[in-house]
């Protein structure tokens, strides 16, 4: 199974998109006229939030494609998708904090919706690894493991919906039909800064499928070459460790 | 709240693009960690591949 076609395009791609959004937010992009230049972490907080929270939809389907197959790649697919999404939500938690103490003169807003629900889902995902570290048996924490993120995953979108139906008290609705009418110059940066996000997220998801699975090939190999005793017998690990 | 003077959202602006570009830094260096390690894996494969030569490379020149 090779994980890693198309690696290099990908990589290129993802960079050159990164460059050019972050080139747009600074050199054609407009200052907001309510918040001024700080409203340029928009750019980079939002792209991070919509594309975290995907990779958590699609760590979830890709857990309903392992329990109903088996496969074990898919397994493996789920789980790197769930981590990445994981650090990226890591980076908005953190940027949004940023955010939220220059605009509003607070790190945290515990009354604001949006922002509670994001660290709800947050700290639902940063229960995933200590679950799959919990299990020895490879097969039961795969089994388990998908369970979870299938009814997490499931999770994601309905807390979406039910943030929008809230009333919103300080954070802005980006895409929305009725607000978020943003500027043509602005909508185009914001849609280049999200395009180059997903293309990084698969990057990276590409580039630890390709690791993780080349880990798992090798110490495969060696043990048919070399005989299990050669070996260390495995150590419990929330990574799957199987193909 | 009124918006914040250049200078001052300056540093706000900065330290958000920097918390993104540490993250992506941090992860790539942890998968160049990993990547030495395979590495390092695939030569002690060979090495294991080339004593298992050694080992039949006499009894082919025997036969």
């Amino acid at each position: 199974m090779t994980f890693g076609r198309g690696l290099r395009a990908l990589s290129i791609a993802s960079a050159m998109l990164i460059i050019g959004a972050f080139a747009l937010v600074f050199f054609y992009a407009p200052n907001d006229a309510d918040q001024g230049f700080i409203q340029k972490i928009f750019y980079v907080h939002v792209p991070m939030a919509i594309v975290a929270l995907c990779g958590f939809v699609a760590g979830g389907i890709y857990a309903i494609r392992h329990l109903r197959s088996g496969d074990r790649a898919d397994d493996l697919r789920s789980y790197v998708a769930i981590h990445i999404s994981l650090v990226l939500a890591v980076g908005v938690l953190i940027t949004g904090s940023i955010w939220a103490r220059a605009a509003w003169g607070h790190w945290w807003v515990w009354d604001e919706p949006t922002l509670v629900s994001f660290l709800i889902v947050f700290l639902l995902y940063a229960c995933y690894q200590p679950l799959r570290f919990s299990i020895e048996d490879p097969e039961r924490q795969a089994r388990y493991a998908s369970v979870f993120a299938i009814v997490a995953g499931a999770f994601v979108p309905l807390n979406f919906m039910a943030v929008r139906m809230a009333e919103s008290l300080a954070h802005p609705r980006v895409l929305s039909t009725t607000g978020g009418a943003m500027p043509g110059d602005m909508r185009l940066t914001f849609f280049v800064a999200l395009v180059g996000m997903a293309c990084l997220f698969v990057t990276l998801w590409k580039y630890e499928l390709a690791s993780k699975s080349a880990s798992i090939q090798l110490r495969s190999l060696k043990r048919r070459l070399a005989g299990d005793h050669a070996l260390a017998p495995l150590s419990r690990s929330a990574a799957p460790q199987e193909l | 709240m009124p918006a914040l003077p250049l200078d001052d959202a300056g540093p706000y602006v900065a330290a958000a693009y920097l918390v993104f570009f540490a993250l992506i830094l941090v992860y790539v260096s942890i998968m160049a960690t990993k990547l030495g390690r395979i590495e390092r894996e695939i030569g002690e494969l060979s090495e294991l591949v080339e004593e298992r030569q050694s080992e039949h490379a006499p009894e082919e020149e025997r036969v």
